[in-house]
């Protein structure tokens, strides 16, 4: 056991969790906004407006990230009209591939969430508002949202803490992330232990944070 | 008395024979990504020119050998963990991994080379590397070259050379580095490889490079070194060899004499 190899390539190692923090979290908050409106679709009973939140939904929960990441990575360089043409300004980074792909698949499982909060949603709450005489889209905003939110945090923790984990592949597509990192310094040492232990402890680091971040904002609400 | 000391004798007797071991079972770790020194066919067994040299020697040293496949990642680790117990793999000698693990003499040497889209413009220079998108299997002695010598390149590392191809292809990178032969069979002779062409000198700096491919075992199992370079050496003189190389290259993958 030689821990001052995570001690000499601690930048190696700081890179990678830089590089897993702004893409995981980029791709949370994009994936957020496709959430929200997939999932209110989602609970729509017209199957016009709720088929292709559906379907949307359906892929993305039905197939593996890592899959999704070669459809993208490698699956999109065959299509011309991506290939040949601005797009492929963007499909040829490495970063934005995994970017896309982290999104999309973030973007479902948080609108499965929010389909689950909205359907479970206490009736009597709704048609109390709807005796104060409010309209559908104050309902959404004042009662639906609120209430769905502090009911969706614990389930959405999860899910944030999945996508760091589920994160660990982009190190498969030449992206340096805390898993890459320890590739790289594995490759470099031949000492699998040590350079993954160092990546474990980061992972760690994150997710506790995560998970202390979420448990004070719960409190917050059941304190009210 | 005499019976313990029979014993003793028998006893003594047995560690020499165990330490002189004469490897009648040895398994082979191969890479199966290495086209055509080491490639994975549809029905999953693998061929190439590393396969059949291992075979070659297997078959001089009367040794039955298995061949386990391994990614080019974890394979010296995996060699310490015992999971086989040598790796014929067109690895490199270099002085890096010979703190790790030992080598026979070499069993071929081919220079490394770039490749890239054929027309591209070709400086050896840092400078033009700068910001330009290079891609190397990691791990390799061409990953320490690029590494050392390009630093202000934007490295791409990647489990495999195939990968490394595919992404080329794709238009991601601008220039690749892997063994020169490597590159010919893997790429440029396979479907699509057309449009791109070796570019740059042939790079066999001893410093990144070593004194190249050898079979890499163990520390401690220096007879067993001994027996891999006595069979190298059979089967460069019965012609095996020769049958060998005429297979997959149409150019001398040895180099000059030891």
């Amino acid at each position: 056991m030689d821990f001052s190899i995570f001690i000499n390539e601690y930048q190696f190692y700081l890179a990678g969790l830089w590089t897993t923090v702004w893409l995981v979290a980029l791709s949370l908050l994009l994936g957020l906004f496709i959430a929200v409106p997939v999932g209110l679709l989602r609970s729509s009973e017209n199957w016009l407006i709720k088929g292709p939140a559906w379907s949307f939904m359906y892929f993305f929960r039905g197939t593996p990230l890592l899959v999704q990441l070669f459809l993208i990575y490698y699956g999109a360089a065959q299509f011309d009209l991506i290939h040949e043409t601005w797009l492929w300004h963007y499909f040829q980074e490495a970063w934005f591939c995994a970017l896309l792909a982290f999104t999309l698949n973030t973007g479902a499982y948080t609108a499965e969430i929010i389909r689950g909060v909205i359907s479970t949603m206490p009736k009597s709450e709704l048609e109390a508002a709807k005796a104060y005489g409010m309209s559908e889209g104050q309902i959404l905003r004042r009662i639906t949202l609120p209430n769905s939110l502090r009911r969706a945090l614990p389930a959405y923790s999860n899910e944030i803490i999945f996508m760091i984990h589920g994160s660990a592949i982009a190190g498969i597509v030449t992206i340096v992330d805390i898993t890459g990192a320890a590739r790289v310094v594995n490759a470099r040492y031949y000492a699998p232990f040590e350079a993954y232990f160092g990546a474990a402890l980061l992972y760690m680091c994150l997710t506790f944070s995560v998970i202390f971040a979420f448990k004070k904002w719960e409190s917050r609400y059941s304190t009210r | 008395m005499k019976k313990i000391s029979m014993l003793i004798a028998l006893f003594t007797l047995s560690v020499n024979v165990a330490q002189a071991k004469e490897w009648t079972q040895i398994r082979i770790g191969v890479e199966g990504a290495y086209p055509p020194f080491s490639q994975t066919e549809a029905d999953g067994s693998v061929t190439g020119f590393d396969i059949d040299i291992a075979n070659a020697l297997c078959a001089e040293m009367q040794a039955d050998c298995t061949l386990i496949k391994q990614d080019w990642d974890g394979i010296i680790p995996a060699l310490m963990a015992r999971k086989f117990d040598a790796i014929v793999a067109t690895m490199d000698i270099t002085e890096e991994r010979k703190k790790r693990v030992a080598f026979t003499n070499k069993y071929q040497h081919i220079p490394a080379r770039f490749a890239a889209l054929k027309g591209t413009e070709y400086q050896g220079s840092p400078a033009f590397m700068a910001g330009k998108k290079v891609g190397v299997q990691r791990a390799t002695s061409m990953d320490l070259y690029i590494s050392d010598n390009y630093p202000d390149a934007e490295i791409k590392r990647y489990g495999s050379a195939d990968e490394a191809y595919l992404d080329l292809k794709a238009g991601r990178l601008d220039f690749i580095m892997a063994d020169s032969a490597a590159i010919t069979g893997g790429l440029l002779e396979k479907e699509g490889g057309d449009k791109f062409e070796l570019v740059g000198p042939k790079l066999n700096d001893p410093k990144w490079f070593g004194e190249g491919a050898g079979i890499a075992v163990r520390q401690q199992d220096k007879d067993l070194v001994e027996q891999f370079n006595a069979a190298i050496k059979a089967i460069r003189a019965d012609g095996t060899y020769q049958k060998i190389q005429d297979k997959y290259f149409t150019f001398d993958v040895y180099g000059s004499e030891e």
